[in-house]
């Protein structure tokens, strides 16, 4: 999902970074409000930006013969909310770009779209979704780590289409889907597989965190009331 | 124990096995296993498009690159792994008070 350095007209790096930079400055409030509310969610907050780090760093073989790799931005949007990823993101992005010539800083702004606003909203949206129809948490979080980590692979396809629509958008936009978006199926299956674990080992030791948080309800103390007697 | 994050993990690594051993033998000089990031360049300077802006600083080798890349996710792992084990070590500390209240009033 990494746009390369110099590779966006500036017109458009310049429409990206100004979508992408109110959305980080909010997710920066939105961290200092939520950590002053409760500070110990401070090492979740960690957590989720590891997560991030690792997920993102594993360049995995798919199907389709090529490489890419997952996003990690599912488990910060559904613990945090999405402006909260988009900082998590806007970190691993810097770093990538810096560092390892990944991305790029005239494509950060197009690239914290994709992988730190469009993933993490999607992602978001799917877990408040699936929580209100009544299915489990960890059903959950895995479609909503998968499409997080899928959507930001079409935002890709879909930023460059709209950029390079040569000859014609739709003739782009399939070309650029062709090379992201299929890649990415079996790796956002593998992101949704891991997000569920980590996800589920935290609900496990700590379900008091994401209690406050509203990841997961109050319903869920049929589960453990020895923990939520402690809590009280 | 749990067995359903072992179940989960071996999925995950049958997913990214499964590819390994359909285009086994072939590698990136017959153009398998490339990047998507990099396969999207080339398809943009297809069209005759040159960036305009190259990267400040580039890893001079794969060495390096690969150096960085295990970096990132070492940074990444343990902080996992301190956050989490802490939190495990909380939790068993809690439980053995538990039981030694329980114990007690038995």
């Amino acid at each position: 999902m990494h746009i390369m350095e110099g590779f966006l007209p500036w017109q458009w790096c310049l429409f990206w970074y100004l979508i992408a930079i109110p959305v980080v400055v909010y997710g920066i409030t939105r961290i200092k409000k939520i950590t002053d509310k409760n500070p110990e969610t401070k090492p979740l907050l960690a957590v989720s930006g590891a997560f991030m780090f690792v997920l993102s760093s594993l360049k995995l073989p798919s199907v389709t013969g090529s490489c890419s790799h997952p996003t990690g931005n599912g488990l910060g949007a559904v613990l945090f909310g999405p402006a909260v990823a988009s900082v998590l993101a806007t970190i691993v992005l810097i770093f990538q770009a810096i560092l390892l010539a990944h991305g790029g800083i005239t494509t950060l702004g197009a690239n914290i779209f994709s992988m730190g606003i469009v993933g993490p909203v999607a992602a978001w949206l799917v877990y408040k979704g699936i929580k209100k129809i009544g299915w489990g948490s960890s059903i959950g979080i895995f479609f909503a780590a998968l499409l997080g980590d899928w959507l930001t692979y079409v935002t890709t396809a879909t930023q460059l289409s709209l950029a390079f629509p040569i000859p014609t958008f739709g003739e782009a936009f399939i070309k650029f889907m062709v090379i992201f978006a299929y890649t990415q199926v079996p790796l956002a299956i593998v992101e949704g597989l891991l997000t569920v674990v980590i996800f589920e080992y935290i609900m496990q030791l700590r379900p008091d965190i994401l209690r406050k948080l509203r990841v997961i309800g109050s319903e869920k103390a049929q589960d453990s009331p020895e923990k939520v007697l402690e809590v009280v | 124990m749990d067995k359903k994050p072992l179940v989960l993990l071996a999925l995950v690594a049958i997913i990214v096995i499964i590819p390994l051993t359909l285009y086994n033998g072939l590698g990136e000089d017959e153009g398998f296993f490339g990047g998507a990031d990099g396969a999207a360049g080339e398809a943009i300077e297809e069209t005759g498009y040159e960036p305009w802006f190259n990267s400040f600083w580039e890893p001079p080798s794969g060495e390096i690159e690969s150096l960085l890349f295990a970096l990132q996710a070492a940074i990444g792992a343990i902080i996992i792994g301190y956050v989490l084990g802490y939190y495990k070590g909380q939790d068993s500390e809690r439980n053995k008070e538990e039981n030694k209240k329980n114990g007690k009033r038995m």
